[in-house]
This record gives structure tokens, sequence and C-alpha cells, in this order.
């Protein structure tokens, strides 16, 4: 018994170890994590607002502009009015999994950026203060692992939901998902061979020694967007909800802060696959050259704003696709060019 | 133009939409001006002199379709004259929650005593307060929706209004 508990002490340290918590106190990385999750949310809601203002400041309306001062206090106003909506539930739904599916989709989006690093690291009070929550050297795979997990949550749902509109709304979800992931993963490729490294706090490192990424690998960077677009279910690939044309998808049966756990992991995910992008292709937290003095988070926080803009002016701008053109696409346009430029790299990556 | 140009124009004319003005009018405070003869909620109107025009003769609520008006008459006295004719509308109900404002009910009065007004907020917590008894409707109604210049649109005067 006493082996065995100090077997799993000894297993927890190991993994403390893995994640590279070394030289940093848990509860610093306690406190970031508290901090990261409840900073994402506040991101999350705004851009929520930011997304409905934009789109009606680009089809000629205001937006919402009634709760406070230009609407800014609207996040909080529809969190109320989710909060105290009632909790049904399909009578037939299988109810564990039913209640289980929501979180499972929404943990795992917001696990995800703990590994984005989105700044250099500082020494306060003695204490070191790394620019991540947790630097796994395997950063890169464990997000793509984690965001696999992500589906089970869309999957489960629609399935347990009992409706055979959700069903088919997390079949269509789902293969759109596992379709894309393959571009996505081989998209970043090229940024694996060129830094050396899956350890994301290394791939920004190399990228502030030379130079961003965008520049050399934008072919990878162009797959990575339009696969990444895919992943979370944006416009044009928007169809997992299509909500001008088709029952909402799988999550057609929730209602209530359910949904909008759902609807939190999808803004959560876009969040992540932007940080992600700045970190792999942007040059993460480094500002350009010409321009010092500005410190890593707020660089961060600056690219973060102007991607989650373009991806905003994207859904306004073009209409969705077909499904079968949308399955063309990624498997016969975005998978080809992906592997050729992970192929093209590594060779000149061994080249030079 | 070819595609990738073409969808790259697309992006342009979003974003240069940013910075014009919106075209929304935002309701409450700002009202779009009705046309002079916009159908709103029911009025019931009095000849000059004070007496009703409506002689309770139901043929309003003959012809209404959706049957949302009730009346009940009885016969004026020498004593209690309401209206000019020889009966009256001791109970006049319109229910607003059925009605579909088709102007029927204008149509048949003989007397021009209901007239389509041009008041549309109608919103009630309740759906009792949305039948309206005659009181309310002989009530001249609280002006709350601004109403285009009549001369601006070919629309001459109802008779009511020219006649009495």
């Amino acid at each position: 018994m006493t082996e065995g508990v100090a077997q799993a002490v000894l297993d927890l340290h190991a993994a403390a170890a893995l994640v590279g918590a070394v030289g940093e106190a848990w509860w610093i990385s306690l406190i970031k994590a508290f901090v990261i999750i409840n900073l994402m949310m506040l991101v999350f809601s705004y851009l929520t607002l930011a997304e409905r203002k934009v789109m009606g400041r680009m089809q000629l309306r205001y937006g919402p502009n009634r709760a406070g001062p230009y609407g800014v206090l609207q996040p909080f106003a529809d969190l109320i009015k989710l909060l105290f909506k009632e909790s049904f539930r399909p009578t037939d739904a299988v109810s564990f999994l039913y209640f289980l599916s929501p979180w499972i989709a929404s943990f795992t989006a917001l696990t995800t950026f703990s590994v984005i690093p989105w700044g250099p690291g500082w020494e306060i009070g003695g204490h070191t203060v790394t620019g991540y929550v947790a630097d796994v050297p395997i950063a890169l795979v464990f997000i793509f692992a984690i965001g696999s997990l992500g589906v089970y949550g869309f999957i489960v749902g629609g399935w347990s939901s009992d409706s055979k509109f959700s069903l088919l709304g997390s079949m269509r979800t789902c293969a759109q998902l596992v379709s894309y992931e393959v571009s996505l993963a081989l998209s970043v490729l090229g940024v694996v061979l060129m830094a050396g490294s899956l350890s994301l706090p290394e791939i920004v490192a190399a990228q502030g020694r030379d130079i961003w990424y965008i520049i050399p690998q934008f072919v990878g960077f162009c797959v990575f967007f339009l696969a990444g677009l895919a992943e979370t279910a944006r416009a044009p690939f928007d169809l997992p909800e299509a909500e001008q044309e088709l029952v909402a998808g799988y999550h057609t049966e929730y209602g209530g802060m359910r949904f909008g756990l759902f609807s939190l992991a999808e803004y959560i995910n876009l969040i992540t696959l932007s940080g992600l992008a700045i970190t792999l292709f942007l040059g993460g937290w480094h500002g350009p050259e010409w321009f010092g003095g500005v410190s890593g988070p707020i660089w961060f926080l600056i690219k973060l704003c102007a991607l989650l803009f373009i991806f905003i002016w994207i859904r306004t701008t073009v209409p969705r696709l077909r499904y079968d053109q949308l399955m063309r696409f990624g498997w016969k346009v975005l998978l080809p060019v992906a592997i050729l430029n992970a192929v093209v790299t590594a060779i000149l990556v061994v080249a030079i | 133009m070819p595609q990738p140009f073409s969808t790259l124009k697309g992006f342009g004319v979003t974003f240069k939409h940013i910075f014009k003005k919106p075209i929304t009018l935002e309701y409450p405070e700002v009202k779009k001006t009705l046309y002079p003869r916009f159908r709103g909620r029911h009025m019931l109107h009095r000849h000059e002199n004070g007496l009703e025009k409506c002689v309770g003769c139901s043929l309003c609520a003959a012809a209404c379709p959706s049957d949302c008006i009730r009346v009940v008459a009885a016969e004026n006295t020498a004593e209690d004259r309401v209206s000019a004719g020889e009966r009256y509308a001791r109970i006049y109900e319109i229910n607003l929650s059925r009605c579909i404002f088709c102007g029927y009910c204008e149509l048949a009065c003989p007397f021009d005593a209901i007239t389509l007004g041009n008041e549309y907020e109608l919103s009630e917590y309740s759906r009792d307060d949305l039948i309206y008894t005659k009181d309310t409707l002989l009530e001249e109604p609280i002006k709350r929706s601004p109403i285009a210049d009549r001369d601006l649109f070919d629309t001459p005067l109802p008779f009511y209004r020219t006649d009495s």
C-alpha cells in the first residue's frame, strides 16, 4: 500500500519534470493557470461581442449597443440569460453522457492554451516566472492530441441526445474535423523541421533568432490557416452548425448554459488556434526589431486581435462551402499541398 | 475578374463598409414616419356635438374575418342619449390579439364610426390588456408615431374628417 503511494508520488514528480515546471514554484504555475483561464474567458466573451460588432459594421448595422455604453456589457447579459434558462434534456437522452459532453468540449478547449507561450519569462521577487503555464517538450503533439479528444465532446453530445438531427450533425462535424486535422498537423511539419523542436517556447526562440516562419513557410501558413478555419468550424467551413440552412448540428438538443459551453469551446478553440498560428508562424511574443521596448504579452495580444479580426472578416465576406466541396478541398487540395510543403522543407533543411 | 482576385475584391468591399455610416434606425428613439393611411389600432369617433357615431349595428363584427369585435347594442332614451341613431353600442370591445388590421370594419361601417388609426405599439404584459373597450377606443390616442405629411402622398382626407 505505502509502496504504491510512494510510487505514485514518484510518478507525479516525473510528470512534473516532464511538463517542465522546473525552476518554477508550483504555486506560481497554479496562479498563472488561474489567471490565464480567466483571461481566456474574458477574451472569449469580448470576442463574441467584437464579432457581432464588426460583422454588424460590415453589414451597415450597429451590432449590440444597448447593454451598457456601446454594448460593452452584452457578454454578461448573454451569460446571465444562458445561466437562468431552464436546463432541460430530452426524455430518452443518455443522461450522463449528455451532461458530460459539453464539459469535455470546453475542458479540452481550455487545456490546449496552457502550452502556448505568451512572454519571455520574468524574474519577480526572486521567483522565476515563465511566459507559459506548462512547457511540454512535445507541445505540438499535445495540442493535436487534446484537440482530437475535443471531438469526442461533439460526437458524444450529438449521439447521446437521442435525436437523429443531432446524430447527423455530429457525424458531419466529426467527419469535417477529422479530415482537416490531417492537413493541420501536416502543415506545421515544416515549422518543426526548421526549428528542430516540438516545444513551442523553443520554436518562438528560434524565430526570435532568425526570421518569422511566415516568410519561409508561407505555404504552410496558408494551409494551417485554412485547415484551422475548418477545424474550428468557422465560416466558410461552418457546416457543423450552418445556422441559415440546417438544424443546428450536434448541439440541437442543448439549451441554456450547456449550449453556451459548446459555443465557448468553439470560440476558445478559435483563440487557441490563433495563438498557435502566432507561435508557429508569426514570431510568437516577439515584436519587430525596429519597434523595441514593448513587452512580449502586448505583442502577443496585438497579433491575437489582428488574427481574430481576420477570422471575423472572412466570416462576413466568404459564402459557405457545400459539403462535397469542403471534403474535396480538404483531401484534394490542402492535404497534397501540406505534404508537398513538408517534403520540400525537409529537403531544403537538409540541403542548406 | 479571375477567381482569386474577385474574392480579394470582396474582402476589400467588406472592409470598406466598416467606415460607412450604418443605415440602422435605432427604433425606440428614432421612428420611421408612417404613411398617412397606415392601418394601426382602431378608433371610435364622435360627432361634433359629442354624440357617438356608432349606432351599434354590428356590421363591423359581421365583416370582421378574425371575429375580434364584440358589440352589444342598447336603445337610446330621451334622458340617456349616447348616439345620434336609434340605438348605441352599450359594449364595444375589440380583441387586438386577434385583429389582423385588415380594415374591413372601417369599410363596413355605414356611419364611419370606426377607423383604423396610426398607433402600432400595442405590446402588453397580459393578454387581457389587449381587449380594448369603448372608453379606450373613444379616447384621443396618445400620438407616439410620426406620420408623414399628408400632402406629400396623394391621399384625400377621409370622409369622416371632412364631413360630420
